[in-house]
């Protein structure tokens, strides 16, 4: 495998007394889709933030695409490439859809408050280019019809695939989904499945996504983390980790194996 | 889609100058609440790009306000007996520019330090900057302290005054309804969201206070050459209540509603006069019944939407 595209080294935070993730390594290669499961309160979200910048680890390196993004803020971050999707969905809710995309071109838009005001054809062409595109997007992800609606007004499916839209939107090499399939129901979720599969597929980036739904990531992850108090306590394939000791333990507190769903679920 | 904005400024600053040509026409005290007017929009439209699109509750308008007016006023006065009369224009558009230039440091200096503060506490901070500028003014001598600056060339007319407003709606319009500009209002609706897709904060909200501070100094240098005479106490925090008032009955972030508050908002007290000691009161009455009837603000139709820039 060629130079991961996150690697995390001996990161460690605390807060205070509680050291909510512990000496962690973990690495992310070009186009993999891994999933970080862990029991609430184990520190997954803490991870995106770490990542992301929103918390500085106390101790270790996060080298993304060959170069350190330790301190870097949120919004720096997201221009080396790494976009997000929030637990509790974020949108622009006095915004139209349209422009909840929209304004997520801003990083690759060489207008500046100058252009905006001579109006001269570099504006006019980039602001027509990039309308372009944001339809592009909105029809692609089926959202087109919801354009000029307020973002608030979308079903609570939908406001999840627009959050992820505005993220793709961004251009990211790397794309953080923290808990997407929360509060959906069956068929949104396998709607979710196909729809991260297809962003993979599409636009060839790497997804590290958080879950507690086995469902959804035992589904479509190619390989699995797993976090209990702040420490990996297990990483492979799905069915590895489905019959680890440790993971059993950290979920269920006994020696059980978990039993792949029926319904969904061909392997032996 | 994109071109019709210039050519709707040059004819609102064409329409200023041709009416303010006819000024001699009309009677001075409609003139004066006129040029009023426009001063006014200046202020609420300057004032609703860091209120109402970038969501940072200031209550120091009027200081920056102050800065503008009374920087532009020193310079036209100490220069403007040296000024041939054709030169004049040329004066004062640098006068007014200057006292702009003047607020948006101003700006700049509440916008920094202030950036962790929201909400009400920015509005109390920000308040107390008002305060320390009309101080500083009431004190300096050079400003001529508590009595107030006085001798100041009648210069602003109608046709600058409104040119003037057309250039601010233009520029806060243009501003925001741009790819950039949408970044004000992702940083009103959500921080962490807007950092989250490469939007820097900071940046957006230093450059709403700066540019804010900026019109709102122009519109201080044309209320100086208005009523040629600035005292201290013209740059008092109601006068921030004021202008803060009319941008919220327009309605946060509506540029047309806020317009026809600040028309609104200027005509009232002018149109109640005959009911004298009285006026006040049915003014603020006035106010608490637009308040309670549209509490959304004036008029929430002309949300500009992508297809018409």
């Amino acid at each position: 495998m060629s130079a991961p595209l996150l690697q995390l080294t001996n990161v460690t935070v605390r807060f205070g007394g509680l050291t909510a993730v512990s000496k962690l390594d973990f690495q992310l290669g070009t186009d993999e889709l891994v999933g970080l499961i862990g029991p609430n309160g184990a520190g997954k979200t803490t991870l995106f933030n770490l990542v992301t910048g929103v918390y500085r680890p106390t101790e270790g390196e996060i080298i993304f695409d060959g170069q350190s993004i330790v301190g870097h803020r949120p919004h720096r971050i997201t221009a080396h490439g790494i976009a997000r999707t929030f637990q509790n969905i974020r949108l622009f809710g006095s915004m139209t859809v349209f422009d909840n995309v929209r304004a997520a071109f801003h990083l690759h838009v060489v207008s500046g408050i100058a252009h905006a005001l001579r109006r001269g054809k570099v504006f006019r062409e980039e602001e027509t280019k990039i309308a372009a595109q944001v339809m592009e997007m909105l029809e692609l992800f089926h959202l087109e019809r919801f354009g000029d609606a307020p973002a608030k007004s979308l079903s609570y499916g939908d406001q999840r695939r627009l959050e992820i839209v505005r993220a793709l939107a961004t251009r990211p090499k790397l794309l953080l989904l923290d808990e997407p399939a929360a509060g959906m129901n069956a068929s949104e979720k396998v709607e979710l499945m196909k729809l991260i599969q297809f962003i993979k597929d599409k636009y060839k980036i790497a997804v590290l996504l958080v879950e507690h739904d086995m469902q959804v990531v035992m589904g479509i992850c190619e390989r699995i983390a797993v976090l209990d108090y702040g420490i990996k306590i297990a990483e492979g394939a799905p069915a590895e980790v489905r019959k680890n000791s440790k993971v059993i333990e950290a979920y269920l507190g006994e020696e059980k194996t978990i039993e792949p769903q029926r319904s969904r679920d061909a392997e032996p | 889609m994109y071109s019709g904005a210039k050519r709707i400024l040059a004819i609102a600053i064409l329409a200023a100058v041709v009416i303010s040509l006819c000024s001699g026409f009309f009677n001075r005290y409609y003139l004066g609440v006129a040029i009023d007017i426009g001063i006014n929009i200046i202020l609420a439209v300057s004032l609703n790009l860091i209120v109402g699109h970038t969501g940072q509750f200031s209550l120091g308008h009027a200081g920056f306000m102050a800065v503008g007016g009374y920087i532009a006023a020193k310079l036209t006065i100490v220069l403007h007996g040296a000024c041939p009369p054709w030169a004049q224009p040329i004066l004062f558009v640098a006068a007014l520019i200057t006292g702009g230039l003047a607020a948006a440091v101003a700006g700049f200096a509440v916008g920094v330090p202030t950036l962790q503060l929201r909400g009400d506490y920015l509005a109390i901070v920000t308040l107390g900057f008002g305060e320390i500028i009309r101080v500083i003014f009431q004190t300096s001598d050079t400003f001529g302290a508590a009595t107030g600056l006085a001798g100041i060339p009648n210069w602003t007319n109608f046709g600058w005054a409104w040119g003037f407003a057309a250039l601010t709606v233009f520029t806060v319009t243009c501003i925001v309804n741009s790819t950039y500009g949408r970044g004000f209002i992702a940083v009103n609706d959500d921080e962490i969201a807007a950092s989250a897709i490469g939007i820097n904060p900071v940046r957006y909200k230093v450059t709403a206070f700066v540019v804010g501070a900026f019109f709102a100094g122009i519109a201080g240098g044309l209320y100086a050459h208005h009523k040629q005479f600035l005292s201290p106490t013209s740059f008092d925090f109601l006068k921030s209540i004021d202008i803060l008032v009319m941008v919220i009955l327009g309605g946060m972030g509506r540029t047309a509603g806020v317009i026809i508050a600040a028309i609104l908002l200027t005509i009232l007290p002018e149109a109640l006069r005959s009911v004298a000691e009285y006026r006040m009161i049915l003014y603020s009455l006035l106010i608490i019944g637009i308040m309670l009837a549209r509490p959304q603000g004036l008029f929430t139709f002309g949300k500009p939407s992508h297809t018409k820039v």
